[in-house]
């Protein structure tokens, strides 16, 4: 067993149980700080892909700004911080039918998939900085510059909306 | 090494937790969480299949930011309209907000 295989297992055993007590904790603060725990793995899982800026942008995106605004809306609502009766709805079997469903065939699809068994390569030596050319083609006009203003005016509506929806009128 | 099915088998296992997790919670906001876990699987696939298949193209990348931008601006709109929801109803049950249904 190599190192990077020991810490592939372990990164993905911490994410998984932490993500199963996301979706189960009773309290509704500690399924966040569990989700805090699971996007930490997912972050340790773009470093193990050699992606370290996808590792930075998850702790500052995720757990710096999505895992606390979600802590915060516990907190206003607080009353039901913690949920009297059950935290599952009626048709919880059904939903857990479905995900194994879905996982199954996910699962087969994979396997049948002659690619998957693909190992990674080094990354090829004219690939200077993924990270370069990830920045020259999000803004140039042959590549993502569309897409990349969409997803500002995206972010720019989505400011202005939650603070719309959010506002009292008094 | 690690063959790339590894981490397609993880990502699937992440997405039906999450999948899981907004079929049958009733708290709103728990909901939310668990649809944070399946674009962080989809994250993780398009990031898996950059680095195994095609690291010289960054589109797999590209996507992944577009899904970051698209994650932020969804937990935003979500969030204010629970709080919203909390202010008139006093409640963020999933099943008793139902002004739509009738």
């Amino acid at each position: 067993m190599t190192p990077y295989l020991f810490v592939f297992i372990v990164t993905a055993i911490v994410t998984l149980g932490a993500a199963l007590m996301v979706v189960t904790a009773r309290s509704l603060i500690h399924s966040a700080l569990w989700l805090v725990l699971a996007l930490f793995g997912v972050g340790a899982m773009f470093v193990l892909l050699s992606a370290g800026f996808f590792a930075v942008v998850q702790v500052v995106i995720y757990i710096g700004a999505i895992a606390i605004l979600m802590i915060f809306a516990i907190m206003l609502t607080r009353r039901v911080m913690r949920e009297d009766g059950s935290r599952f709805n009626r048709g919880w079997w059904l939903a857990i039918l479905m995900a194994l469903v879905l996982l199954t065939g996910l699962v087969w699809m994979i396997q049948s998939w002659s690619g998957s068994s693909s190992t990674m390569q080094p990354l090829p030596p004219d690939v200077v900085d993924p990270i370069q050319s990830l920045g020259a083609v999000l803004v140039s006009p042959n590549g993502f510059v569309l897409p990349f203003e969409l997803a500002s005016i995206l972010l720019l509506a989505a400011l202005i909306g939650a603070i719309v929806v959010a506002w009292e009128r008094k | 090494m690690v063959p790339l099915s590894y981490y397609l088998i993880f990502a699937a296992l992440l997405f039906c937790i999450g999948l899981f997790g907004v079929l049958a919670r009733r708290n709103a906001i728990v909901i939310l969480m668990g649809i944070e876990l399946m674009l962080n699987a989809v994250n993780i696939n398009l990031i898996a299949f950059w680095r195994y298949r095609t690291p010289e193209i960054v589109t797999g990348m590209a996507f992944a930011v577009m899904v970051f931008a698209v994650a932020a601006a969804e937990v935003a709109v979500g969030l204010a309209l629970f709080i919203s929801i909390y202010r008139r109803r006093k409640t963020v049950t999933a099943d008793e907000i139902d002004m739509l249904k009738w």
